[in-house]
């Protein structure tokens, strides 16, 4: 991999050493933070997920509920009803608010639907229907009800997969690109300052090897003119006579 | 996170609807149509002469637009523009997909569901709607 070999450019120094542990160690408790965030937003995320699927579900069967009100308002009180309607809006009286939900640290909308004034249509119907009418208004709001926690549950998916993608985009760049640059690094000071020391060993037996020569060497001249003049002493001591002696004995300059 | 598109808290906002018109007349019974000052209406409803320029039109002003926290659309519609309804992946305003009385719901034409049907085998999704 290419973050195997990389490493951080730094002076290999022991202060340094001490830096860069100290990141690497708020790296491994960001990696272990980051990977609990992300477990947390998974189980909720397969959470929304089957609630997801269910609602989807039985949405099926209450819009089918719904049109089938809507079909029967229409029979009763006549096919001009929806013109009737559709003249009728003003201001929605269903209206929907959001707050938020808090997980793991990801902010969550949430739906919910509310009626603000009461509703234009009341007098919908009033000729002849409207039971059927204000039956059909009652299936539509539940629809809607419906409908309403299916968008906060959607809304919440794509939001939950939007923070686990990064969330996992964080956990792996931690695990895979800081932490092993890290290591390197620490591995890479380390290796440095051994060596270090390894040097400074080195160069101080050298000098402690030469030193112990140059003793050896002034302590051997010493014993050596200790001898010499000891010899010498001796030498001159009973050899003068000795000396004189055989030179007198082996001179050749001497003729006679 | 600082491109994710910040929640509004706001205390109330429309649900806006594309759909045929029985669709539409039973939903604004129950109270969700809405028209402003200029005479704009939160919903659309699709006939016969309805084109496909004019739901692109509508789909992307109800998801640009500040005040509106649903857009439900049938599925019928969103089959026709279903490039601009796979491409929209911001959270809010959320699409809801809603059958309609003509067009019986297919879950697999859904975009959140083949997404959902992207992340697990189709038989996790089929088990855990049991």
């Amino acid at each position: 991999m290419a973050g195997q070999n990389q490493r951080l450019t730094v002076v290999p120094t022991v202060a340094m050493l001490g830096v860069v542990k100290a990141r690497f160690v708020g790296a491994t408790r960001g990696h272990a933070l980051l990977k609990k965030k992300s477990d947390a937003l998974t189980v909720q995320f397969r959470q929304i997920l089957k609630k997801i699927v269910n609602t989807k579900e039985s949405m099926g069967e209450v819009m089918k509920t719904s049109s089938f009100a809507l079909t029967e308002a229409k029979y009763v009180a006549g096919e001009n009803i929806k013109h009737i309607v559709l003249e009728n809006v003003q201001n929605a009286s269903l209206k929907v608010r959001s707050r938020q939900d808090n997980v793991a640290g990801v902010k969550l909308p949430k739906f919910e639907y509310f009626t603000e004034a009461d509703t234009k249509n009341d007098l919908t119907g009033l000729a002849r229907g409207g039971q059927q009418v204000q039956q059909c208004r009652a299936a539509y709001v539940k629809a809607i009800e419906l409908l309403v926690e299916l968008a906060s549950l959607q809304t919440s998916f794509l939001t939950l997969d939007e923070a686990i993608k990064t969330t996992n985009r964080r956990v792996n760049a931690l695990e895979n690109v800081v932490k092993p640059r890290l290591e390197n690094t620490i591995s890479y000071i380390k290796s440095e300052l051994d060596e270090l020391e390894r040097e400074d060993f080195f160069r101080i037996k050298k000098i402690q090897g030469y030193k112990r020569r140059e003793i050896e060497r002034q302590l051997a001249a010493s014993k050596q003119l200790n001898e010499e003049q000891f010899s010498e002493k001796v030498s001159l001591q009973k050899g003068i006579s000795h000396n004189l002696l055989s030179a007198g004995e082996k001179d050749e300059d001497i003729i006679f | 996170m600082a491109n994710r598109a910040q929640i509004r808290t706001n205390n109330s906002a429309l649900i806006a609807m594309i759909a045929d018109e029985d669709t539409v007349v039973g939903f604004l019974l129950a109270g969700v149509g809405n028209v402003d000052l200029r005479r704009k209406t939160n919903y659309l409803i699709m006939d016969s002469k309805t084109t496909i320029k004019q739901i692109e039109d509508a789909f992307k002003e109800f998801t640009s637009r500040e005040d509106i926290a649903i857009v439900l659309i049938s599925q019928y519609v969103a089959n026709m523009i279903r490039f601009l309804v796979d491409s929209y992946n911001k959270p809010i305003p959320a699409i809801l997909e809603i059958p309609t009385k003509d067009h019986p719901y297919d879950p697999a034409h859904d975009s959140v569901l083949s997404r959902v049907k992207n992340l697990f085998s189709v038989e996790s999704v089929a088990s855990g709607s049991r």
